[in-house]
């Protein structure tokens, strides 16, 4: 026990809440100030306000197949049109519905059980917290392409839920390691001595007093598991997994590919779902390293500001 | 206070800290001097600059932290001025640095050993028996069996690692070494063996020591003379058993009543009332007017330079020439 | 015993041990054993020892956050491990709170200062309802020194400095009607001037509210400013007890003597003894019998490896667990208790 005065280092402290407003004041400003941050919130504001307002944004019916086939970009065309004679934007304005949807809510699902496992692993200890990590370990070792192509191989298509699943299965653990982590720095920390101390319960100290300050992490987490889906969709969507009539960029990436699109001079098929796909899942990395930048001062870059 | 061969000479230095919300001067304008084989403890609380000071004369200092102005003559050169390399010479062979944290600053998956050969081959080109026989020497000096030069920090007592790091610390045996509160860390016991052990050490080799503290008592008997800070300045700087006897400054008189003691009669202190200053936006005047229970208009808006006592430097109108 | 004072807290044979290592280990840490503590109405008892010495480990087990492994816990003379359903915890938990030493991280950074309060009161005092809950924790903060009370309930912790959040801690402590409050080293982490301040109220608190504190520091001066008893722990047992400025005069056990000289005390004349001890505080992982401070006392005679020596009383009121040590005591030595020779 090292006792020590606190010295303040240097006013440059930067606390967990920093407004009045509180918590989500001081994140919406940091956010804010943050040049990563707004790259990644423009980014997948633009997909979001793409999805939303698909019917309105796409010059045509996607599925339609009416046009003709391999044409190159045109006032009429943008992005040209597939083999199969559909318009390439159209299809790529109404695919983001389906990727954006998979990227949030198998980030979401994975970052829900990253939290419950690692979070109980670290505040329940002993034997819970060896039990629990030998599963987190299990799943963190699973290589998942060829389980990718085993449950494609198996499920022969499937839907949107075994996409789902497979990506959750394959990306909770990551997150639920670094959680264990700062849950179990967390733990001993004064006030939660002093939570447990008044009298409070175990789920509402987990609830109410760990995870809120867990808030920056956790949502780094979701990013950084949204991220994944984005990229395990398009994976698995391309060889074929889920339902491939669906409507989404890995889908058109698929037919692409089995109409050998880049062979077949109609290259923008390939790209820009492509193109769409690195760009959210970009954008997501850029909130990524914006939220653990704001979570950890230590990871700012020095801007000197000359008076 | 007259400069016979000093072997460090601050001058007016002060160093900014670069915030998002403006500059943040930590340390304002402060001037000190050691003398050859003196013990000059710093005293004050947190935020009063002390440990920025202290950075700031090693030259440790980073981003967002730096030298605005001033200078630190050491051995007659100006080490503000010296680049990395320049520093690289001097750094460990004419003066050193002692961490607050031995568990912070010692390595922990390197033994002992490994660290002190690091050090000694970061700063000169010792042939190996060499390193070996001045490690084990070295060791000895602090009073540690040399055959822990085979351990790992974390198989050595608190006390014993803050007397490694004082050590290396003393590897080249340097004319000044500076030490940010190295025995904060220890326990009662461990912090007296270990302030013996420095002062016998500056008894035998002479070396001359800037020891940063919060703890005044803890240097009553160790320093030779006493620098108070208060808000990024020095407030009062004298000889240590004056300071004690008779301290000036309203704040040294403050911290004076705010340690209780184990001996002679019980009596109700009332420490000082209200906390340390804002540093982006420090009060106008004299910096303790606030907290003052002596202050007077004057104080509000003049800033009192460091007026020259018999016995001390004190920076408050109450000992103006005038006064 | 037949104190003057009734008691509130009375510990019998405590102990604690904790398993080092993983689930098979067999190595065993000895953080408490075998204590007997003591503390009376409107009474405040300095708990002093180093890190190791297994003080926080006491408050902790006051405080019922860990269960011992061996002895028992009265108070007012109903025993804690007969506390079972949680009302009865829960009502212990408020007559029993805690302060904690750091400042910075006693408070949760997210919420407001007034949360631990409004929540303390919330589940301790739950006739309130939401409006009475804000007045009576404005007026807990004013208590305690954070005028004007509304104003700070509306902070967050870093618009607090170090003191102003121990007072909320103390805040928090007292939002239910405490009797006795386990304060661990509120000040340590406090800077030299704001101390006194807490210090002093912890004072005011005893005297105006009539709570007894268990004060648990390894600063003695501070324990002599503001205690009426002192028990000195040395690696987890207790060495020596008593009325504070006996204490301090007479020091029995010859740990309590190296503590006060090793203190540094700046209005005492300018010394600097020979003694220098290099030795730390042993961590205590499966001691056998004998004195645990025998490797480090210049006093220690075979018998002190042998018998692991019991407290003792040997000045009135004042107790100390040492072979060597003298007795002072004029009534008769019981049979039993030995009288030692010193040397």
């Amino acid at each position: 026990m090292a006792v020590r005065i606190i010295t303040d280092q240097a006013p440059v402290e930067t606390p967990m809440v920093s407004s009045q407003s509180g918590v989500v004041g001081t994140l919406a400003r940091a956010l804010v100030s943050n040049r990563k941050a707004l790259a990644g919130i423009v980014v997948v504001g633009i997909f979001a306000v793409v999805s939303i307002f698909a019917g309105v944004i796409a010059p045509y019916d996607p599925n339609a197949i009416q046009f003709e086939p391999i044409l190159g970009p045109s006032r009429a065309h943008l992005l040209g049109t597939t083999g199969n004679g559909q318009d390439i934007f159209s299809q790529l304005v109404w695919g983001t519905r389906q990727s954006l949807f998979l990227a949030l809510v198998a980030g979401l699902m994975a970052t829900v059980i990253a939290v419950v496992v690692g979070v109980s692993a670290a505040y329940l200890g002993g034997l819970w917290d060896h039990v629990l990590n030998l599963f987190t370990d299990v799943f963190l070792v699973i290589p998942t392409l060829p389980l990718m192509i085993v449950v494609a191989a198996y499920a022969k298509g499937g839907g949107i839920l075994v996409l789902i699943a497979v990506i959750v299965i394959t990306g909770w653990s990551y997150g639920a390691r670094q959680l264990r982590s700062q849950a179990l720095s967390l733990r001993n920390r004064e006030f939660l001595e002093a939570a447990r101390a008044r009298g409070e319960r175990s789920f509402y100290i987990i609830v109410f007093e760990i995870l809120p300050n867990m808030t920056s992490l956790i949502v780094a987490i979701f990013l950084g598991a949204a991220l994944y889906a984005v990229l395990a969709a398009a994976g698995l969507q391309f060889i074929g997994l889920g339902d491939s009539n669906d409507l989404s960029w890995g889908t058109m990436l698929h037919w692409a590919q089995n109409n050998g699109a880049l062979l077949a001079g109609s290259p923008l098929w390939v790209l820009a779902p492509g193109f769409c796909i690195a760009a959210l899942g970009a954008a997501f990395a850029l909130l990524n390293y914006a939220f653990d930048e704001i979570g950890n001062p230590a990871l700012r870059p020095v801007r000197r500001t000359r008076t | 206070m007259i400069a016979t061969a000093s072997v460090l000479d601050v001058r007016n230095l002060s160093v900014d800290y670069m915030t998002s919300r403006g500059a943040v001067r930590a340390v304002d304008s402060v001037s000190l001097e050691v003398a050859k084989g003196e013990f000059l403890g710093i005293v004050g609380e947190s935020g009063c600059g002390k440990s920025t000071l202290l950075f700031a004369i090693a030259r440790l200092l980073s981003p967002p932290a730096e030298i605005a102005s001033g200078s630190v003559l050491f051995k007659g050169r100006d080490m503000v001025t010296l680049g990395e390399t320049e520093l690289r010479h001097i750094r460990w062979h004419d003066y050193s640095v002692v961490m607050q944290s031995a568990m912070n600053a010692l390595n922990p998956v390197m033994t002992i050993g490994a660290q002190l050969k690091d050090a000694i081959e970061a700063h000169d080109n010792m042939p190996a028996q060499r390193v070996r026989a001045r490690s084990e020497e070295v060791m000895r000096l602090v009073g540690i069996d040399p055959l822990h030069l085979k351990s790992y920090p974390h198989q050595l007592s608190g006390g014993m690692r803050q007397r490694a790091m004082i050590a290396m610390a003393l590897v080249f045996t340097p004319e000044l070494v500076i030490m940010d509160e190295p025995t904060s860390a220890l326990d009662v016991v461990a912090q007296r063996s270990l302030m013996l052990q420095i002062k016998e050490l500056q008894r035998r080799i002479g070396f001359a020591a800037v020891f940063v503290t919060h703890d005044m008592s803890l240097v009553s008997h160790f320093s030779d003379r006493l620098a108070v800070m208060y808000a990024g300045q020095v407030v009062e700087i004298g000889a240590t058993r004056m300071m004690f006897e008779d301290p000036k400054h309203p704040y040294t008189k403050g911290l004076m009543q705010s340690f209780p003691s184990i001996s002679g009669p019980k009596q109700r202190l009332v420490g000082i009332a209200g906390s340390p200053p804002d540093l982006l936006r420090p009060p106008s005047g004299c910096r303790f007017h606030p907290r003052c229970p002596s202050v007077m208009t004057r104080c509000l808006t003049e800033e009192p330079p460091l007026y020259v006592r018999p016995d001390a430097l004190v920076k408050c109108h109450l000992y103006s020439d005038d006064a | 015993m037949t104190p003057e004072k009734p008691l509130l807290l009375e510990t019998s044979g405590l102990t604690k041990h904790f398993r080092l290592g993983g689930i098979f280990s067999k190595r065993i840490l000895h953080a408490v054993d075998d204590v007997v503590l003591t503390v009376g109405e409107q009474e405040i008892v300095a708990l002093v020892g180093e890190s190791g010495s297994g003080k926080s480990t006491i408050a902790r087990l006051i405080a019922g956050v860990y269960k011992p492994t061996g002895g028992e816990i009265f108070f007012r003379g109903r025993p804690l491990s007969q506390m079972r359903n949680r009302s009865e915890v829960l009502e212990y938990r408020g007559r029993v709170p805690m302060v904690f030493q750091d400042p910075y991280g006693s408070l949760s950074p997210m919420y407001r200062v007034s949360h631990g309060v409004l929540r303390a009161l919330k589940l301790h005092r739950p006739t309130l309802d939401k409006a009475a809950r804000v007045q009576v924790a404005a007026e807990l903060f004013e208590s305690v020194g954070l005028a004007p009370g509304a104003e700070f309930l509306g902070k967050y912790p870093y618009e607090l400095s170090g003191g102003q959040r121990q007072r909320v801690g103390f805040a928090q402590a007292l939002a239910c009607n405490p009797e006795l409050i386990l304060a661990d080293e509120p000040v340590s982490m406090l800077d030299v001037s704001v101390r006194i301040g807490i210090l002093n109220l912890m004072a005011t608190l005893r005297r105006e509210l009539r709570v007894s504190f268990l004060y648990i520091t390894h600063d003695i001066a501070s324990a002599r400013y503001v205690a009426d008893r002192l028990v000195v722990m040395y690696a987890g047992k207790i060495a020596e007890s008593g009325p504070v400025e006996d204490v301090l005069a007479h020091p029995k056990h010859p740990y309590t003597q190296l503590l006060l000289s090793a203190v540094p005390d700046p209005r005492a004349p300018v010394s600097l003894p020979a003694t220098s001890s290099v030795a730390e505080p042993p961590r205590v992982v499966d001691p056998g019998e004998g004195c645990r401070f025998r490797q480090r006392c210049p006093y220690a005679i075979e018998e002190c490896a042998l018998v692991t020596p019991r407290l003792r009383t040997l000045r009135p009121e004042h107790k100390a667990a040492c072979h060597v040590a003298v007795s002072e005591m004029e009534a008769a030595i019981p049979a039993g208790e030995r009288a030692a020779t010193s040397r």
